[in-house]
Parts: structure tokens; C-alpha cells; sequence
């Protein structure tokens, strides 16, 4: 699905991914952790393409095809989804008129008829009920005045609308309170799929206690030092990021 | 007379009418404005004795007014004795036959606006099918119309048929010498609209000038008066929502509304003229004198403003609050891309006890755009409990715009509330990428985020006016970014 190779970043000059090699499988989530400063958050954004990160060195292939030589819609067309660690207000355009003007953009790339309101908002009551999102918010404005907590769940409640093949979710346990992490992690669930793959971009395991992923990379200083299973998460946990660093420096 | 045999006779009218037109053509003023071009222009209207007075009297006070200089814009000096007061109106010689002969980047834009066929004839003025299928349009509306009393009719019949309306109320809320642009309008005005709305009664359709043939081809210099007598209500849609490529550069235009007791008026806007290309040559220099009389008790007059084109705007639609318990309400998105420059706002002036006036102002900048809202709030001694509340927000797009907010607020009596608020923000690039990530082009985003912007205002047009507003807000912003 995704496959990066030795792929090096800097911002204003500063280098700051200094060779990532991994690879997604189909169906696969990943989770992706570090310390604070450590690049995860360039990671996801040079994955959906974002200005003002330089690629120096290094490709990205995903489903076969140069993700990094695409534009961000055509990337999001393709199938990549960004779960944002800090969605951004609209102030005055509904959610429900944003993610229909999103997901037909997206269904006119695969060559779909666009959805009219009637279907649209049948399929968005639904995906809205698998995070338990209220009605009321899908038709605010498109996170504008949302709690920390509410504006996670929209993304996921995105997420579950535009049904990514691959979908990177920078952060999205931060700020969430116990009962709200366990929402988004059902959403989460529910939504991984044989032929869905998710990169889970996160500081802390307990994230991990509800999304069980299938491999964990550690990235310390813009490389990735140790990749292993769920378990090098709870090793992580208990002896903090500069043993693990320390250990591979040996 | 049976209804079919009264179409006819008005069909042959307009013929004659056009006849009439015809017979004009041949004759022109040369350029340059004097006593002589006045009294042209009067007699070519075949206009009563009093009315040439009027006119003259006008020319004489704009020959001792100066031009404006307060407005935050800047434009080339404007030659006034270099312009033509008198151009006959466009032939059918002239008029493109079909759509194939029409400018295609102006088609392309009518198809993004999603105008229907038919319309995109008649806004790129495609000569006869187009004007014989208004002229039935316009004749069916009139007679629905008159069946309840309202009058709905240009300028120059306005003045033949309804004299004593006209005297009445002509110059009445814009005084001949209120400014110069408006004086120079009284002097040399082409034509235009009068409605009139009987007492009691709800006008039962919208009235547009879009339903009237030439509508797209008036002058420089229209003059509208819109009068609401007691108890009754009428909503008044302005100008076409497509681009107008525009050989006259200076547009200015008079519009004067009188509410009496209890009575409606709603006058919405959708101004799309010429804006100048990308370097800022050509265009069209948008000096408008706007304003509304709530003469009677409980009455309300509402602007809601869309201004998107013109090269140069100019335009304060203003509210005299004289009845007790009156509303004002002005609601405007202005937006300037490329080297367009937007001067305007409202007044809004408290006389009578209990008068509430809402202002609510969208700046858009884009491109080397200037936007400045500028608004009064006067509220007069005899203003007992009067209420404002003003809102202003601007929204830049790149950083070489520029937005100003110039509030003026005069209070003299205590038991007043006013209420200001203003904010400016910029586009975001996080908001941009956002939309991107989730699939929508560049365009489709800011469009998208513009349109939420402009929400407050948008939601006061009539519902098919909005849907193009909204479109049109797309189109005059493509290339503003990247």
C-alpha cells in the first residue's frame, strides 16, 4: 500500500526526516512513535502533501504510483486521508455541506454519479452514529467552536465517510479524555478493513490498549530506530524514549 | 379585449417602441456636457417643461460642486466634457445574432454561473428571439401586476403616464445637490425604474430589472424611485449577475426609496460590472448614490448588497430612519481582486424615537484588491431609544491587499445603544490544505471558504439570487491564489 524509501525532509533548510524507510501492507495499521520534535507530524504531512516541506532525498510509492509528484486533492482522491492533530475552523460552512462537496469531488475522481442530499445525508447519519457525533454538530460550521474532543471525532466521522485506502492519524488521542478516546478508537475499529491501511502517529500507548496495531516503528531524530510488534509500544511505556534510543545505540 | 388580443397590442407597442428607438439612433450628442446637451437629452425623452428645469437646475448646482476626493481609492482624472451624455442605445445591427458570435471567455463565464441558456442570450444581449421572448415575459408580469395596482415601469413612461408620482417624489430622499455624482445624475439621467406599491398591498412576485427588455443596456446613468405606500411590501432585485464588458467608464447611477407607514422595502443587489483586467485597464468607475426614506412609522427599508465587479466602487445604500419604530438594515459583501478598489458602506440616520439599524459588512481582498467600509451611525436628538448594531469583518487572500474599516459614529441622545464589532482574518493556508486534504481543488476551497465568510449577508438574498451570488463569488476570485 504505502512504501517509503529513505525518504529525507527539511523545513527552512533544517533537515528534519533524515532517511524513513517503511513500508504499509494492505490491511495493515502502524503505529508510529516518538518523542516530541522527533518529525512524526512532517511524516503525515509530507504523506498528504503539504507546502513548505522539501523533499531532498527519497520516494514515496503508494498503491504502486508517486504519491509525492501529486497535488494534496489528488492524493486525498486517490484514497489518502489525514486525520489532522489540529483540524482547522471554517466559520460558516456546515459539515455536512463540506464533506458533500469533499466526498463528490472524490466519487467525480473515481468516475461515480455525486451523491444527492437525500443519499448523502442518509450515509452521513449512519457514519455519524459510528462515533457517536450529534446531529447537531454535523451541521455546524466545520469545526468552529467545537471542543478538543469533538473536533477528533469529526475527523474520524470524515474518515468513515470518504473511506480512505490508507488513512494517517497524526495525534489523534491528544487532548481526548478517557470515554472520548474510546469512542474514537471504536470509530477507528470499526473501520479497519482488509483492504484499508492506517499509519497511527501517537505519543503515548494508551492509544495502543484500544487500537492494537499490527507493527510499532519508534522515531527518534528523524529516523526510525526500533520496529517491532505491539508489545515494543507497552516496552516503550515503561522505560521512556531515551532507553530505547540508548539500547539501539549499542 | 381578451387577453391574447391585449398581448398582441402591447407586443405591437413595443415594436413601435422600438421603432421609436430606431428613429434615435441616427441622432447622437457629441461628447461634452453643457446646457444645450441637457436640454438634448430632454427633449429627446420628450420630457415636460418642469422636468428640463429640474435637470437644469441640477447641471447648475454640479457646475459649482467639486468631485470627491474623502473616498479611499484612486483613479485617473475623469474628463467630463470628454464623455458622451447621449448614446443611443445599442442596435440590433450591432447585437451579436446568435452565441457563436459572443466573446467565449464571457460565455465561459456564464456557464460557471450556471445561467440557463436561454439568459446567457439575453445578458450577452443576442438581438431579436431573445428580446421578442422578454417582451412577452415582461408584458405577462405587467398585467399580474396591475391587476393589484403596482406600477412597474421605465423611467421615461413613468414620467408620461404617472406625472404627478414623479413630481412628487423625484429628488425627494436625493436631493438634487446632495453630491456631485448625484447632481451630475439629475442633469443628464438616461432612464431607469419606477415602482410604485398601492397601499396595503404585498407586491406578489419579485420585482427585477432582469424581466426588462434594455434592462442590460440602460445607461451609465439610471435613476430608480421606489415608493411603498402605507401597509404595503415589495422585495426589488438590481442588476444582472453576469459580467458586463462595458465601453463607458463611468457609471453613475441614483436610487431613491420612500417607505411609508408600516410599509416594506427589501432592495437587493447582485453588481457584477466590468472590473478591469488582471493590471487594472478598463473597467468601470461605480459612483452610486443610494437611499432610502422610512418616512412613516414601523416602516423598514433593507439593503442587502453583493459587489463583486467594478473597477472603482463607490456606494453608501444609507437609511433615514424619520418614522418612529423604523428599521434600517444594510447587509453587504464587497469584494476586490486584481487592481479593483471598494469605497462603501452605509449611513444610517436616527431621527425618529425606537429606530433600529443593523449593519453588517463582509470586506473580501484579494490579489492588489482595496476595500474600505465605511459607515455612519448618526443618531439625532429626537432619536429617544434608538439601537445599532454594526458588524465589519474583512477577509485578505495574499498579502498584497489591503482592508480598512472607517466607522463614524455621532450620538446625541443618551438613551441610545450602539454596538460595534470588526474583525479581520486571513485566508489560512492550514484552512486551504485542510479543504485540499479532503479532496476539494484550490478553487473549489476558496470559494468554499469565502462563500461561509459571506453567510450573514448571502442568507438576505432571494434564494435564486444567492445561488448565483454564491457562484459568482467563485468565479471573481479565480487565480487569486497560487
Amino acid at each position: 500500500m504505502l512504501k517509503i524509501e529513505d525518504l529525507h525532509v527539511e523545513v527552512d533548510g533544517k533537515p528534519i526526516l533524515k532517511g524513513i524507510d517503511l513500508e504499509v501492507g494492505v490491511g495493515q495499521v502502524h503505529a508510529l512513535m516518538g518523542p516530541n520534535g522527533s518529525g512524526k507530524s512532517t511524516l503525515a504531512y509530507v504523506l498528504a502533501g503539504r507546502d513548505g516541506y522539501e523533499v531532498t532525498k527519497g520516494r514515496v510509492l503508494y498503491m504502486g504510483k508517486d504519491l509525492l509528484e501529486m497535488p494534496p486533492e489528488l492524493r486525498a482522491a486517490e484514497g489518502v486521508f489525514l486525520g489532522f492533530q489540529y483540524p482547522v475552523a471554517i466559520p460558516g460552512v456546515s459539515n455536512i455541506y463540506f464533506l458533500k462537496a469533499a466526498l463528490n469531488a472524490i466519487r467525480k475522481h473515481r468516475g461515480e454519479e455525486p451523491l444527492d442530499a437525500i443519499d448523502f445525508m442518509k450515509l452521513s447519519k449512519e457514519k455519524a452514529a459510528l462515533v457517536e457525533l450529534p446531529d447537531e454538530l454535523t451541521k455546524r460550521a466545520v469545526n468552529d467552536g467545537f471542543s478538543g474532543g469533538e473536533k477528533k471525532r469529526n475527523e474520524i466521522f470524515q474518515m468513515a465517510l470518504l473511506e480512505p485506502s490508507l488513512a494517517v492519524l497524526d495525534e489523534t488521542d491528544s487532548g481526548l479524555d478517557i470515554d472520548a478516546l474510546k469512542v474514537v478508537a471504536r470509530g477507528v475499529n470499526t473501520l479497519r478493513g482488509p483492504e484499508r491501511s492506517m499509519l497511527i502517529i501517537t505519543h503515548y500507548q494508551r492509544l495502543l490498549d484500544y487500537i492494537v496495531p499490527d507493527v510499532v516503528h519508534v522515531l527518534i531524530d528523524g529516523r526510525i530506530v526500533r520496529t517491532g510488534d505491539k508489545d515494543l509500544a507497552k516496552q516503550l511505556e515503561a522505560k521512556g524514549y531515551a532507553e530505547v534510543q540508548d539500547a539501539q545505540q549499542l | 379585449m381578451s387577453a391574447a388580443t391585449e398581448q398582441i397590442d402591447d407586443i405591437l407597442k413595443k415594436s413601435y417602441d422600438a421603432g421609436f428607438v430606431t428613429d434615435i439612433e441616427q441622432e447622437y450628442a457629441p461628447p461634452g456636457l453643457s446646457e444645450e446637451i441637457v436640454a438634448f437629452i430632454s427633449n429627446k425623452k420628450q420630457e415636460p417643461e418642469w422636468l428640463l428645469e429640474w435637470r437644469l437646475k441640477a447641471y447648475r448646482r454640479w457646475l459649482e460642486m467639486k468631485e470627491p476626493t474623502w473616498a479611499k481609492v484612486s483613479y485617473p482624472e475623469i474628463d467630463y466634457q470628454d464623455m458622451c451624455y447621449y448614446a443611443a442605445p445599442k442596435t440590433n445591427e450591432d447585437a451579436p445574432k446568435s452565441l457563436d458570435e459572443v466573446d467565449p471567455e464571457l460565455l465561459a463565464t456564464y456557464e460557471k454561473l450556471g445561467i440557463p441558456l436561454h439568459e446567457r442570450e439575453i445578458l450577452a444581449g443576442v438581438a431579436v428571439d431573445a428580446v421578442f421572448d422578454s417582451v412577452s415575459v415582461a408584458t405577462t408580469f405587467r398585467e399580474k401586476l396591475s391587476e393589484v395596482g403596482v406600477i412597474f415601469m421605465p423611467f421615461s413612461e413613468a414620467v408620461r403616464e404617472h406625472p404627478e408620482l414623479i413630481r412628487k417624489y423625484l429628488g425627494s430622499v436625493v436631493p438634487i445637490s446632495d453630491n456631485f455624482f448625484s447632481a451630475l445624475n439629475s442633469a443628464v439621467f438616461s432612464d431607469g425604474s419606477v415602482v410604485y406599491i398601492p397601499k396595503g398591498v404585498r407586491c406578489p412576485m419579485e420585482l427585477s430589472t432582469y424581466f426588462r427588455i434594455n434592462a442590460a443596456n440602460t445607461g451609465q446613468f439610471e435613476r430608480t424611485l421606489i415608493v411603498a405606500d402605507e401597509g404595503s411590501y415589495v422585495s426589488y432585485l438590481e442588476g444582472c449577475t453576469a459580467p458586463m464588458r462595458d465601453e463607458n467608464q463611468l457609471h453613475a447611477a441614483v436610487v431613491e426609496l420612500v417607505a411609508h407607514k408600516d410599509a416594506q422595502i427589501k432592495y437587493s443587489t447582485v453588481q457584477n460590472w466590468y472590473p478591469g483586467d488582471e493590471n487594472g485597464k478598463g473597467g468601470i468607475f461605480n459612483f452610486v448614490t443610494k437611499r432610502g426614506l422610512c418616512e412613516g412609522a414601523r416602516s423598514k427599508i433593507s439593503w442587502t448588497q453583493v459587489e463583486t465587479g467594478s473597477a472603482i466602487t463607490w456606494k453608501y445604500p444609507s437609511c433615514i430612519l424619520k418614522g418612529d419604530d423604523s428599521v434600517g438594515e444594510f447587509y453587504s459583501v464587497a469584494l476586490s481582486n486584481h487592481r479593483q478598489q471598494a469605497d462603501t458602506g452605509t449611513k444610517m440616520i436616527h431621527l425618529g424615537k425606537n429606530t433600529k439599524s443593523t449593519i453588517i459588512s463582509k470586506g473580501i481582498s484579494a490579489g492588489h484588491g482595496r476595500q474600505t467600509y465605511r459607515g455612519g451611525v448618526k443618531i439625532s436628538r429626537g432619536a429617544t431609544n434608538a439601537r445599532n448594531y454594526t458588524q465589519c469583518d474583512s477577509l485578505l487572500i495574499g498579502d498584497k491587499c489591503a482592508a480598512h474599516t472607517v466607522p463614524y459614529v455621532d450620538v446625541r441622545n443618551s438613551s441610545s445603544k450602539l454596538e460595534h464589532e470588526a474583525t479581520t482574518s486571513r485566508i489560512g493556508e492550514d484552512q486551504l490544505f485542510y479543504c485540499r486534504q479532503r479532496g476539494l481543488s484550490e478553487e473549489d476551497a476558496v470559494s468554499l471558504i469565502v462563500n461561509g465568510f459571506a453567510k450573514q449577508v448571502l442568507k438576505e438574498l432571494p434564494m435564486e439570487f444567492a445561488v448565483e451570488a454564491q457562484k459568482l463569488l467563485g468565479v471573481s476570485l479565480e487565480g487569486a491564489v497560487g
